[in-house]
């Protein structure tokens, strides 16, 4: 059980957590036809837009209210009318989610209540469904505001019911802010391969996969289409992928009386096991599908091969909770020694399941320090990770959000028996990639005398 | 074949001082040592392999190797040779005939002009060119192309005949020896001599092996003058006839060199290895004997024993920590040679069991050793068919197999930890210090975490105890393309018997394996 290290200083340097307001947008982004809108000053968006699309090399409709000075001292309840107003006029969004931001949450607004009054008022914006999530970029990191909009869509837009009537095929995927677009389709590969639907929520892999549509539009393009998140109440089951989505798992529990299971992890054998086991007993079957059978053998092999170069590897990983669980938890398994963790948010109970010793709620300052004590011979963390590559000279695997100096990051997977695989031998290769080459001094023996050097001598002829 | 490499070879094979030789009839001797491979069965190098081998690590040399591509195209930067200067030995060169100068016979001046350009561009202390099968066919005069090219460039360009189809990888080490031999020991001296002057001979400095037993010989005051080829320069095969002593590390391959030194130039030899602690001792001690023996300092021998003593107890107590963690593991050794045993000593120290060890090319004094160590000979045995070891491997219990890269995937598709200790290892594992990281190499692959996932069932093959729980889906799955229903009836499969069960008592024991005549896997 990993000891939660908070470092008394006031300096944070090289930061590794992106805001929540940030991850809220993100996961309003996996809704069809949708517009996240920040509650806040221009810059909290302009900087968190840059932050998108760095990342997943995509035009990404995020507004804001664009509170001034006078709105910030007067209340902001008319800049979130006249910004829906304009929303729907300009692009006729299906769906907006706000989120707020430090500068109005410090301010103290009732905005659940300024909205309630507001949309009861207006009944022209009836057919744009909108939704608040409370995010002030002071408390928690990206995948806590992920899971707060996730947590207020599934209040706002999923019906209650009070006696079941299911359809025994369909089953709710609540996809974690840790899933790449490549990572939740492959999750709905898997659910698909046993014959049974999945309804994604939200769903990030048809949005922001990176596809080229035949037409430009001015909110997200794919994503769980609204009548979908209806149609949730109906789902026999909850598959929650990151400890972060319980609340929500609950919340549809409560709601639409789904039992739920929640998948800390979808990396490596036994978690990857773990869910296919559940797919199996959901569909009925003991037989799974040939591909799934095939897949899993690959992944043993995989591991392996990997295995010589992983045994005893010390490798320094900071991420978000979610990600850094499941990755030192496939690496770990892999015999890796996690010697340095570093991760961005306390809201969470899987801090005490990190296997390391300690887990530092730091920045990626703390990363360098822990990993250069620790003599951590890889680092997992997200692209700013580089100049802590740069500082320590060994190799960097990029993890996480953002990555913005490779292209490609909507595409990378690592979970599954798939992802699995190809995690091991990205960080296999990586390793090997920078094979130590001995040298006498690093046994302590002598150079060989100056007499035996060859001096090269012009050529003659 | 030349008639000069056909006496040649049969030089090589009357080797005087090789033991299995000397016990033969004259009859017998005359057929020389070369066994008839079995085809379909043969897996080993050509005898170009074993020059190239012994003499890459030679490494400020151009080794320039004349034939078509595929001899050095997939051939070269396969070995972990380390050199802590020129990287001139790592550069594949070769003058990729075509059909077109094998049919014209341009070979001869395409040799030529690739020797020119070498020395051009690369500007070595010498060129080393190796013949091969095609040009050996064809009739290329290689020793004349380098003659003519040493007396018009001024670079020595020395000859290798050993195109493959001549012998096997041993007899290319030979070969290769002989090379040097004629060409290359005995042409510079050394500035100048001290009476603790060495050569090693056949130690190829793999993963920088050399270079964890030379802070030993640093410390001792031994100088290694000569080497044939661990980390060596070319200057110091040509001063190897000043040495006071030649060691002859591990292998017979090159005893011809050790031999010739003697006679040639009075250079005494001796046998050794620096793999295991009892050997790397030995080896200091008689190192040490014969250096004072033919005048150095008689306190030589006291300050190697002290060395030893200092040694060996540091090493024993960097040991200690693993004991713990590899105490009673079982472990099956597929090597050969003297590793059947000196290894097998180590790990017995360590509290681990051998449950069986190869003596493929081991000497009748090296299975005596076995014996002796292990009590009795029943855990001896000497080839063995992949088959057969992978049902040794997952039915006698075995925790861990030490083997060459050949067999590591029987091991690896059995589920089974292996440790490479063989040529192509990435982990030095010489001398004192290498043993802890031999240890801690067994310690990583048994204890990984990852065997006992791999081991465990898969979701299928435990049976589901809740049953359905969701109606029959209606249609094909859409990724799949599988049909759906009737078709596909939920079948609640009996429980399986534990997956990873202990082997039975009484099961197979290394005895009950026949041992194959192939040979799978060089040491």
């Amino acid at each position: 059980m990993a000891k939660l290290i908070h470092p008394k200083r006031a300096l944070s340097t090289m930061p590794l957590k992106s805001s929540a307001p940030l991850g809220a947008a993100m996961a309003y982004l996996g809704i069809e036809r949708a517009i996240p809108l920040f509650h806040g000053s221009q810059g909290c968006t302009a900087f968190a837009m840059v932050h998108l699309v760095r990342h997943f090399k995509e035009a990404v409709p995020l507004q804001t209210t664009a509170m001034n000075e006078v709105s910030t001292i007067l209340g902001g309840a008319d800049q979130i009318e006249e910004a829906i107003e304009n929303l729907r006029r300009k692009a006729a969004p299906s769906f907006i989610g706000i989120a707020s931001t430090a500068l109005t949450e410090t301010r103290g607004e009732d905005v659940p209540g300024e909205l309630r009054e507001i949309l009861s008022r207006r009944t022209d914006f009836a057919d744009t469904a909108v939704v608040y999530a409370s995010t002030p970029d002071f408390d928690g990191a990206l995948q806590d505001g992920w899971a707060k909009a996730v947590e207020a869509i599934v209040g706002a837009l999923v019906p209650r019911v009070t006696e079941r009537d299911v359809d025994m095929r369909q089953v709710t995927l609540l996809a974690g802010s840790h899933l790449s677009p490549a990572e939740v389709e492959e999750l709905v590969r898997m659910i698909r391969a046993f014959g049974l639907s999945p309804v994604v929520l939200p769903d990030i892999s048809t949005s922001l996969d990176g596809h080229v549509s035949d037409d430009w539009s001015g909110c997200s393009l794919g994503g769980t289409p609204l009548a979908d998140i209806g149609r949730i109440a109906r789902s026999a089951f909850t598959l929650a992928v990151g400890e972060s989505m319980r609340r929500a798992a609950q919340m549809l529990e409560d709601r639409t009386l789904a039992p739920f299971r929640v998948f800390q992890s979808v990396t490596g054998l036994k978690p990857v096991d773990a869910f296919v086991r559940t797919l199996m007993g959901l569909a009925g079957v003991q037989d799974p599908p040939p591909s799934i059978r095939r897949d899993r053998a690959r992944l043993i092999d995989a591991a392996l091969d990997a295995h010589f170069h992983t045994g005893g590897l010390r490798v320094a990983i900071g991420a978000d909770p979610d990600l850094l669980f499941s990755l030192s938890n496939a690496l770990t398994s892999m015999g890796a020694e996690v010697v340095a963790a570093v991760t961005t948010t306390q809201h969470t109970p899987l801090v005490d399941r990190i296997p390391s010793g300690e887990v530092i709620l730091g920045d990626l300052g703390d990363l360098q320090r822990a990993a250069q004590a620790g003599g951590a011979q890889l680092l997992l963390t997200h692209s700013h990770g580089r100049h802590v590559e740069h500082a320590l000279h060994i190799p960097l695997v990029r993890v996480g959000f953002p990555v913005f100096d490779r292209i490609g990051a909507q595409d990378v997977c690592r979970v599954g028996y798939r992802g699995s695989r190809a995690f091991l031998y990205e960080i296999a290769n990586t390793v090997q990639s920078i094979h130590h080459r001995a040298r006498p001094e690093d046994f302590g023996a002598a150079p060989i005398p100056e007499e035996f050097e060859h001096v090269p001598h012009a050529a003659r002829h | 074949m030349t008639d000069a490499l056909k006496s040649r070879i049969a030089d090589v094979f009357d080797e005087p001082a090789c033991g299995t030789n000397v016990s033969k009839s004259e009859q017998q001797r005359k057929k020389g040592c070369a066994k008839p491979l079995t085809p379909g069965a043969a897996a080993g190098g050509c005898a170009f392999d074993g020059a190239k081998i012994v003499l890459q690590p030679i490494v400020d040399v151009a080794h320039l190797v004349h034939a078509p591509l595929a001899c050095e195209g997939n051939g070269w930067d396969n070995r972990g040779a380390a050199s802590s200067g020129s990287e001139l030995y790592r550069i594949g060169l070769t003058t990729d005939m075509t059909e077109l100068d094998i049919v014209m016979g341009y070979g001869e001046k395409k040799l030529f002009r690739a020797i020119r350009e070498t020395i051009e561009s690369q500007n070595p202390p010498a060129v080393f060119v190796y013949a091969t099968c095609v040009p050996a066919l064809i009739g290329d005069d290689i020793d004349a192309v380098c003659k003519a090219a040493t007396a018009k460039f001024g670079v020595p360009c020395i000859p290798v005949n050993a195109p493959g189809y001549v012998g096997s990888k041993n007899l290319g080490n030979k070969l290769a020896g002989e090379a040097m031999l004629d060409h290359v020991i005995g042409t510079m001296e050394p500035a100048e001599t001290t009476p603790c002057d060495i050569n090693i001979v056949g130690d190829y400095n793999l993963s920088g092996e050399l270079w964890q037993v030379k802070p030993l010989l640093d410390r001792l005051g031994i100088r290694i003058l000569g080497s044939l080829a661990a980390d060596a320069r070319y200057k110091q095969v040509a001063m190897m006839h000043r040495a006071r002593v030649t060691m002859m590390v591990c292998s017979k391959a090159l005893i011809n060199v050790a031999r010739k030194l003697e006679e040639r130039y009075g250079i005494p030899y001796f046998e050794g290895s620096f793999y295991g602690i009892s050997d790397t001792s030995d080896s200091l001690r008689e190192m040490c004997r014969i250096l004072v023996e033919r005048g150095a300092d008689p306190g030589l021998r006291d300050r190697c024993e002290a060395l030893i003593a200092e040694e060996e107890a540091a090493i024993r107590a960097r040991l200690a920590p693993y004991r713990p963690r590899v105490e009673g593991r079982k472990v099956l050794l597929y090597t050969g040679g003297h590793k059947s045993w000196s290894v097998v000593a180590a790990l017995q120290e360590l509290g681990m069991e051998v449950i069986g060890t190869s003596v493929r090319k081991a000497t009748e004094d090296d299975k005596g050793r076995v014996v002796e160590i292990m009590g009795d000979d029943k855990h001896m045995f000497d080839n063995m068919a992949p088959k057969d070891m992978y049902r040794l491997l997952k039915d006698a219990g075995a925790d861990i197999l030490m083997s060459g890269g050949r067999s590591q995937f029987v091991a690896l598709k059995a589920r089974m930890p292996w440790v490479d200790v063989n040529q192509e290892k990435h982990e030095p594992y010489a001398g004192y210090m290498g043993m802890e990281d031999l240890v801690r190499a067994i310690d990583r692959a048994v204890n990984n975490p990852m065997w006992a996932e791999l081991r465990e069932p898969a979701p299928w093959d435990l049976p589901l105890t809740a049953g359905r729980t969701l109606p029959a889906p209606a249609g094909p799955c859409p990724v799949t393309g599988i049909p759906a229903g009737p078709s596909r009836p939920v079948t609640l499969v009996p429980p399986l018997p534990p997956f990873a069960s202990p082997p039975a008592a009484g099961g197979p024991a290394v005895t009950d394996f026949a041992s194959s005549r192939t040979d799978f896997e060089d040491c």
